[in-house]
């Protein structure tokens, strides 16, 4: 499965749940902007590492609002500790999708610890969560897409050829916030 | 009056309803207070850089943030600060324990304790430094000016603050 694919498969998901995404920086922002752009989606521009924690922060302020995260694996193990904070404090309204490439593929595809044999899943496992799963193909994916928890998806290294987000961070956060909050209410 | 009372009123009247933390000693207390406040939700993290990301969320989803921590976590947390909660123009009340400067016992903490002040004045952080007779306004107006200017703004609490009775 491409990311690309993985991807279009979340966005699918997240609008179908009315979910609001957390996503990535640098390619995989680019990848969801150009398949399907909403204002349900907070494109992470800077501040590696941190899209599980926005997500879950978000997840506990909203309770009631289901939150999508699309991460990284490079990006995950640079923030292993949230694995450990998601695992006992994460709400049923929370999703990390964590699309395991095994390498830093906006920077040019340096091999990660995934490469190498690190298993996020039973890192995840090893940190107290207990809904997680790994999938590799596009039916597992969709249907771990309705789940809550961590899910590691597989995917093959390679960027799509997409243009950068032409938005500025003040309007990617001020649409955001907007479509966060009001049918946060509902 | 007790300094981490002190604190804890300035965090209730400013309406901080969302606290991420990483423990000092001297938070103890404070930790404490925020912990068993119905009204706050508490989210202790593993690293400090954690908690600005898990801020910004909350925020991002109406509640009111602050971070606790101790100085060394500012030097864990520049990067976030920097390229999400400056570029993204997002607000964050920091309660900071100020430990390496006068009086203090372990010298781990000296370096990073005489760098907090610079690394903020270079980040344009507004600090602000209250006794604990002035805790309870200035963590007040820590908040509104965080809110009001959608930045970061830190109380920089150091050993002598905390030590007061």
């Amino acid at each position: 499965m491409k990311r690309i694919e993985a991807i279009a498969l979340a966005a699918e998901a997240a609008e179908a749940q009315e979910a609001l995404v957390v996503c990535n920086i640098g390619f995989p922002s680019r990848e969801l902007y150009a398949l399907m752009d909403r204002s349900e989606n907070f494109y992470m521009l800077g501040s590696m590492g941190l899209a599980s924690s926005i997500g879950l922060g978000l997840a506990l302020a909203l309770p009631k609002r289901r939150v999508i995260v699309l991460d990284g694996d490079g990006a995950v193990l640079m923030n292993l500790g949230t694995l450990a904070t998601i695992a006992h404090n994460a709400p049923r309204n929370y999703l990390l999708v964590i699309l395991d490439n095994c390498c830093f593929g906006s920077t040019g595809s340096q091999p990660t610890c995934t490469h190498f044999g690190t298993d996020l899943e039973a890192v995840a496992r090893g940190a107290g969560a207990k809904s997680v799963r790994t999938v590799a193909n596009a039916e597992d994916l969709r249907s771990a897409l309705t789940g809550h928890g961590i899910v590691v998806a597989k995917v093959e290294s390679g960027n799509a050829d997409v243009p950068r987000i032409p938005l500025s961070p003040e309007k990617i956060i001020e649409r955001f916030m907007k479509s966060a909050q009001q049918a946060g209410r509902s | 009056m007790n300094p981490s009372i002190a604190v804890y009123r300035g965090l209730k009247r400013a309406g901080i309803n969302f606290a991420a933390s990483v423990p000092c000693v001297n938070l103890q207390q404070l930790l404490r207070l925020v912990g068993e406040d119905p009204e706050i939700l508490h989210l202790p993290v593993t690293r400090e850089e954690e908690g600005v990301g898990v801020c910004c969320g909350a925020w991002m989803g109406g509640c009111k943030p602050a971070l606790l921590m101790q100085n060394s976590g500012l030097g864990n947390s520049i990067n976030a600060l920097a390229s999400l909660d400056f570029l993204f123009k997002v607000p964050l009340l920091m309660i900071i324990s100020h430990r390496g400067c006068d009086g203090e016992q372990i010298i781990g903490q000296v370096p990073m304790g005489e760098l907090t002040p610079k690394l903020l004045d270079a980040m344009q952080i507004p600090r602000l430094s209250p006794s604990p007779d002035q805790a309870e306004d200035v963590v007040a107006q820590a908040w509104s000016l965080a809110e009001e200017r959608r930045i970061p703004v830190a109380v920089l609490l150091d050993l002598q603050f905390w030590r007061a009775k």
